[in-house]
């Protein structure tokens, strides 16, 4: 089944699913409530999002010389930089390290790069055992299934739903306390952490300046996965650069009120390299992987090129009308919603993916709420554009020709009205039929009947 | 002045009595209202489909019909946005670049029309019925209009405005949207019907046309007994 039509098919499942609507609503209500409070608590937010669209434009704009810087610093530190080029070599980066410390087991703070490069595949195919130590991210990979969204993974589950997962696979017993839930997973994850040989981490942030690693979390988990192996690996998309690191007084607690409605997350972590002679504590080797993976090309489109400003908020997601009915896994890509909606076609093909762009309203929601003001439903437009010029559909190309056509000829135009007129009863006698021309939309809509005098009818016989 | 209309395609054939409403309002205020019958629409389905060849072919011919306008109004903020926001972008290094951004800057929504350039907002209409409205996306984010149509309906005596929780949510209408992906279309329009259900209000009052004849769809199907009604209409009852 080609790509489309799976979007398709899933969607008209998930639009009638009343269920999963009223769970996503109600999560996403409680993220709006707190969401607006911390915004209001910004002296000036539209200001605050024109400087970390500048920020973050001077990033994206020289990441030439900003990689290069970070890179640097990192390595004067003693960690090692890999550059990855596609998602293949990023791979057989991380496995030829795995296997180079003859590791047994992972254990993996949450990182959308590494489920964009299906890292976990890879390494289980490899023989390793690995897990999620965040929990949404666990309870995903329990469940054998991809995150639901790049914030909250497992958002459309139910405590209900979590707890029978956590009986079936960590043999707890019931309950449907977040507390508890909570307790069962550390409880499983703690021995992971001590016996894991490498620990996986993405990043949030990219200092260039200083040569740092930004993580923000609420768990603690991604402090013990950097902590606790002798081994560190940081898979990291080279967008996510920030030139200097005063940069982070704007943009953690930016993220922070849009991703989760909070002032700060509960751990902020700076990285900066492995165990320096002296310290106690911290991994002996830090491998940092940076990532291309088609992000060149999109920095290469002068268009869509502040794209790749996205901290990966999700923000755009949480107020989409199209993500809210249809969820996430029904985009069958790792990065969901408006932005996923954008990048996919970038990342992995526009012919193959141009059907998230169609699929939009364009209501533009998604750039109203964009921290970094990336011009998100504009740029579905272009993908449409882009992706009628390079391979136009036969069907819809001859349609809108004859459309141009009779719009530029008013007097066939308002024959076309009158023998629309005329001919509507019969659409009304098949109605709902395969027969009905307007089916796709007589299905679920009544279709108002043409007006027996129209606007145009109506001022010539005035005069 | 003279204030040329421009009338959407879906409102000439479906809802004339919006256009209608708009030419009584305009004269009754003392203006004196063109309409260049040559107009057939503003060419945004080819252009929200990726189609912009076929969009600039009807574009182009809607440019010189209104080149000498003194003012262009319109009473749909989707068709607003399309002259206003998105000709200057289809036309950039053509011929009609400079007379598609000249023709934008003098273009208005309707209510924006009449409150930002007119400063008017008492029109002495009478409508005493309780109603909510439906923010279009296209009015909404392309043109930033929020306040006018509220203006305008504060002024209307009887009028009882009640916001619904949903009021710029997204409909679901979407243009080609709306046929191409109904399912998601329809599950977004029943969140707003149901948004402008609890308000318990009489009407869905909209300055876009095409939104209600996709939320009146749904509300018809449903048996709903809530109505729908443009802007102009209600500002047009005596």
């Amino acid at each position: 089944m080609s790509f489309v039509s799976q979007f398709k098919a899933q969607a008209q499942v998930m639009a009638g699913d009343l269920r999963h609507r009223k769970i996503i609503r109600t999560a996403l209500r409680n993220y709006e409530i707190v969401r607006d409070v911390r915004k209001a608590s910004f002296q000036d937010w539209q200001g605050a999002r024109q400087l970390a669209a500048e920020t973050k434009w001077q990033a994206v704009n020289h990441l030439d010389k900003h990689l290069e810087q970070f890179a640097a610093k990192l390595e004067s530190r003693g960690t090692k930089v890999h550059w990855a080029s596609t998602a293949e070599q990023a791979r057989e980066i991380v496995l030829k390290i795995v296997s180079d410390k003859q590791a047994k087991s992972v254990i993996k703070s949450k990182a959308m790069t590494s489920e964009e490069i299906h890292l976990n595949d890879a390494l289980e195919h490899a023989g390793l055992n690995v897990v999620e130590s965040d929990l949404g991210e666990l309870i995903v990979q329990l469940r054998k299934e991809a995150p639901y969204h790049i914030v909250f993974p497992s958002m459309h589950l139910t405590r209900d739903e979590i707890s029978e997962l956590f009986q079936r696979e960590l043999g707890s017993a019931a309950t449907n306390d977040p507390e508890e839930l909570t307790m069962i997973a550390r409880r499983a994850l703690r021995k992971k952490y001590l016996t894991a040989d490498i620990g996986i981490t993405g990043a949030n942030f990219a200092i260039a300046e200083t040569g740092m690693i930004s993580i923000t979390e609420n768990e603690g988990n991604a402090r013990l996965t950097a902590a606790l192996p002798k081994t560190m690996i940081s898979l990291i998309g080279i967008e996510k650069v920030l030139p200097r690191m005063e940069d982070l007084a704007l943009f953690l607690p930016m993220l922070a009120t849009m991703g989760t409605g909070q002032q700060l997350t509960c751990y902020n972590t700076l990285y900066s390299g492995p165990r320096q002679p002296g310290e106690t504590d911290g991994p002996e080797e830090w491998h940092v992987v940076l990532l291309d993976n088609h992000r060149t090309e999109l920095l290469a489109d002068a268009e869509q090129r502040d794209a790749l400003h996205c901290i990966r908020c999700g923000a755009c997601l949480n107020v989409c009308p199209i993500f809210r009915n249809v969820g996430g896994h029904t985009y069958g890509t790792t990065y969901s919603g408006p932005i996923g909606s954008v990048i996919t076609p970038h990342l992995r093909g526009l012919q193959d993916w141009k059907h998230l762009s169609s699929a939009s309203s364009l209501c533009g929601a998604c750039t109203e709420t964009c921290p970094v003001k990336i011009d998100l439903h504009h740029h579905l437009l272009q993908n449409r554009r882009n992706a009628a010029e390079q391979k136009p559909s036969f069907g819809e190309k001859t349609a809108f020709k004859l459309f141009a056509f009779a719009a530029n000829r008013p007097a066939l135009w308002n024959f076309g009205k009158k023998m629309a007129r005329i001919f509507q009863p019969l659409q009304g006698a098949v109605q709902g039929s395969a027969l009905d021309p307007a089916k796709a939309w007589t299905k679920t809509r009544d279709l108002p009947p043409l007006a027996q005098e129209s606007f145009k009818d109506w001022w010539r016989n005035r005069k | 002045m003279t204030v040329t209309l421009f009338i959407p395609c879906f409102v000439d054939a479906l809802f004339p009595r919006a256009g209608i409403s708009m030419v009584q309002i305009l004269e009754r205020l003392g203006h004196k209202v063109a309409f260049p019958e040559a107009i057939t629409c503003c060419g945004q389905p080819p252009f929200n489909s990726g189609y912009w060849d076929e969009a600039r072919t009807v574009a182009a011919k809607v440019l010189p019909q209104l080149a000498n306008a003194e003012a262009v109004v319109i009473g749909s903020g989707s068709c607003g946005a399309m002259l206003k926001v998105f000709y200057p972008q289809l036309f950039e290094n053509t011929p009609q670049a400079t007379l598609a951004k000249q023709i934008s800057a003098r273009t208005w929504e309707f209510s924006d029309f009449l409150v930002s350039k007119l400063g008017v907002t008492d029109l002495g209409a009478k409508f005493p019925h309780k109603v909510t409205f439906h923010d279009g996306c296209h009015g909404l984010r392309e043109l930033g209009l929020k306040k006018s149509p509220r203006a305008l309906l504060g002024k209307v005596s009887g009028l009882e405005l009640v916001e619904m929780g949903e009021a710029e949510t997204c409909c679901g209408f979407g243009g080609t949207f709306a046929t191409k992906f109904p399912m998601i279309s329809t599950a977004m329009g029943e969140v707003k019907c149901a948004s402008a259900t609890e308000t318990s209000a009489e009407y869905i009052v909209s300055n876009d046309s095409s939104c209600l004849m996709h939320i009146q769809g749904l509300l018809s199907r449903q048996g709903s007994p809530l109505k729908t009604i443009h802007l102009a209409e209600v500002l047009n009852q005596q």
